[in-house]
């Protein structure tokens, strides 16, 4: 069985505020039974002060869930709703003496709730902002949705390069295996441009890109990077956009996408695309941004 | 007050007369059994001995035809490759869908490596629907490997009449029965089976050792390279103490096989009755009436499996689950999936795997102990309400994003 701490036992073992709240005016649920954890945060706020007097939880889920929904309870009442926002789901995991980190999806769900009970209190609507998939590497915690996600948005190609940009495979090497299937899965998914991806966040920097295996010249490099910008002017133009290299600064290339591209959903997914094509025909690790990302000259 | 463990298909005590049997062959009996000196031929007679116990449990025809291995693992992967590197014009593997990940993982690498998997599904009582299989069985199957005997279930496949059908075909057969062996008699020489893995720990033997059961006249490849231990099918010098204390092992087994099939499955039925008739919203999974006699799977409803698992432990109770929770995955047991259990009791699966030192003492207790966790569980549960499941679950518990 898992390492839990003294205070996850604790916690699992005498819940702290469990059962139906019954004048609750703010109940946030979040989760389902299929993927197997859920949880229903109530809470009861005084209308005058916003602060939550009463806070009771039902949660189906593993100790860690039970836990997890019971140190909330503890950790909200008596705050206001401003105040109890603030909390993170770290925090959560804090309280407990802390959580192994197949189980810190418990303490996310824990935060989820919250945010959605005091949205429910409030009238708005609040949704989900995070998938979660697998967890594949366990050293650093990092799932399959997450894995999947970079990968696309930065057009990466090896198992080293995801772990330059999500930490994911750095530590016991268990998951490599893992991390490959996903570099094929999203290669087979997404032969060319990514147009189906789901829109991701901005590329990040990797912290240490692998050497060129030749040095091309400037010149030999801009013509490439024209080639490919050229290849893939097409596609972005049936869909009524079109892209312009602005500039090239080591690394980095920076490309105004113009008409319907530009601002859209897919923007950083198509920026992702254009790199991972960038890559391939310069043999290195480069990144593509949008021009909006040029630093201003002095 | 003293645990009560109840999770023997995870894995066994040693029996204390195979630990005596053993500890000879650490200081005293310590030589090598290739080695000409007396140090060497007495563990040779020992090894010799071993082999005849494990062929007797097994029914063989010839002791040759048992090799040690390390592990039930090593034993399932060494039969397939071998089926496939022996045969290079055949391509496919036949398998199922609920088999141990020993034989599931290696197939899924397989698969990767350009060899066609085909995984038979499984009914809601966890049975394969025999003609499908007789469907599959064409020239370019290099073999079939179906478990006997299900490690979360217990529910028993007919890899008897399933050997039968691949060899009129001309394809080879193996079986993990490492569930199987110890607890149902086995008798290899008349059947059809080419290849069988057991596991030493399953069966009150140590962990880390294991048989590969190779049908004489079986085209193998041998896995380990090296020396000529096996006669050359798996290098590596033997595991003495251990083969001796697995020998010793399938002699009690053989002497226990009445007692398992009678009075473990009395308490067995005992346990699964008295925890089925006090609990609602509960049932038996797999095929309750073709089963292991020591292996009761039971789903809770509404609840996760961990918590339960946690519950019993703080009891002394041990057992284990096929919820996601426990497995590190976010998806409940394969097994219960394959079966179409509803994602309602999937996560609250409970395996309950006896031995023959469980007490009937013992069962009362387990059976007095599991309604009040049960109810503790449920009463946390934002799906079950004082008058039972919430009557429409899904519905009843909505987040505000779908
Ligand atoms: C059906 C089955 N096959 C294979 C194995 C693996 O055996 P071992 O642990 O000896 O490698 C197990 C044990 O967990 C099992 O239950």
């Amino acid at each position: 069985m898992w390492e839990y701490s003294d205070k996850v036992r604790e916690h699992f073992f005498q819940p702290r505020n469990s059962g139906p709240l019954e004048d609750a005016n703010g109940i946030g649920d979040v989760g389902s039974i299929q993927c197997g954890d859920a949880l229903r945060l109530m809470l009861k706020v005084e209308p005058e002060t916003d602060v939550i007097l009463d806070a009771h939880f039902q949660t189906f889920g593993c100790g860690s869930a039970i836990a997890s929904s019971s140190a909330l309870t503890e950790m909200v009442k008596g705050k206001t709703l401003d105040e109890a926002l603030t909390i993170s789901n770290q925090d959560i995991a804090d309280f407990l003496d802390g959580l192994p980190p197949e189980k810190m999806h418990c303490s996310v769900m824990g935060r989820e709730a919250l945010q959605a009970a005091i949205a429910n209190y409030r009238g708005e609507v609040w949704s989900d902002d995070h998938e979660e998939g697998a967890l594949i590497c366990k050293c650093f915690a990092i799932d399959a949705v997450m894995i999947e996600d970079v990968i696309k948005a930065n057009g990466l190609n090896t198992v080293e390069e995801v772990t330059f940009y999500t930490k994911a495979g750095g530590g016991c090497a268990a998951c490599h295996e893992g991390i490959e299937e996903i570099l094929a899965k999203v290669k087979s998914d997404n032969p060319g441009m990514g147009e189906t991806s789901p829109p991701a966040a901005c590329p990040a920097t990797p912290e240490a890109p692998k050497p060129p295996t030749k040095k091309l010249s400037i010149v030999e490099k801009i013509a490439k990077i024209q080639a490919v910008l050229e290849s893939v002017r097409p596609m972005l133009q049936r869909d009524h956009g079109d892209v312009e290299l602005a500039d090239v600064q080591g690394k980095k290339i920076y490309v105004h996408l113009k008409g319907a591209c530009s601002g859209c959903m897919m923007e950083a997914a198509t920026l992702g695309g254009i790199q991972q094509k960038m890559i391939e025909t310069l043999g290195e690790l480069v990144q593509v941004l949008p021009s909006s990302h040029m630093p201003v000259e002095a | 007050m003293k645990p009560i463990y109840l999770d023997n298909n995870a894995t066994t005590r040693v029996d204390p007369a195979v630990v005596d049997a053993m500890l000879p062959f650490f200081t005293e009996h310590f030589g090598n059994a290739s080695s000409i000196h007396a140090f060497g031929s007495e563990v040779g007679k020992a090894l010799k001995k071993a082999r005849s116990q494990v062929q007797a449990l097994l029914g063989a025809e010839h002791d040759s035809e048992i090799i040690f291995t390390s592990c039930g693992t090593e034993s399932d992967s060494t039969a397939i490759l071998s089926a496939l590197k022996a045969q290079p014009d055949r391509n496919t593997v036949i398998t199922t869908n609920v088999e141990h990940p020993a034989i599931l993982t290696l197939c899924d690498w397989l698969e990767k490596e350009g060899y066609i998997v085909h995984k038979l599904k499984v009914d809601k009582k966890g049975r394969i629907d025999m003609d499908e299989y007789k469907s599959l069985l064409h020239d370019r199957v290099a073999i079939v490997s179906a478990m006997w005997a299900n490690n979360e279930t217990g529910t028993i496949f007919p890899v008897v009449e399933m050997a039968e059908l691949a060899a009129a075909k001309g394809i080879m057969f193996h079986t993990d029965a490492v569930q199987a062996v110890g607890k149902i008699p086995i008798d290899l020489k008349n059947t059809k089976i080419d290849m069988l893995s057991l596991s030493g720990h399953k069966l009150h033997a140590p962990k880390g050792i294991g048989v590969l059961y190779l049908r004489r006249g079986c085209r193998f490849r041998p896995l380990l390279r090296g020396g000529h231990q096996e006669r050359g099918r798996r290098a590596g010098t033997e595991n003495s103490a251990s083969i001796v204390g697995l020998g010793m092992a399938c002699e009690l087994a053989m002497q226990k096989m009445e007692f398992e099939n009678t009075e473990v499955r009395r308490l067995r039925d005992k346990l699964e009755k008295g925890i089925l008739n006090q609990i609602t919203h509960c049932f038996a999974t797999g095929d309750v009436s073709n089963r292991l006699p020591n292996t009761s799977n039971i789903a809770f409803e509404y609840i996760e499996g961990e918590g339960i698992l946690m519950l019993l432990n703080k009891v002394g109770i041990a057992g284990s689950s096929g919820s996601a929770c426990t497995s590190g995955s976010l998806e409940p047991s394969h097994v219960m999936r394959a079966m179409g259990i509803p994602y309602t009791a999937a996560h609250g699966t409970i395996r309950f795997s006896l031995s023959v030192y469980n007490t009937e003492e013992e069962i009362d207790r387990v059976i007095a102990a599991v309604p009040p966790i049960v109810a503790q569980l449920r009463k946390l549960s934002p799906y079950w309400t004082d008058k039972g499941p919430a009557t429409n679950p899904e519905a009843a518990f909505a987040p505000t994003y779908a």
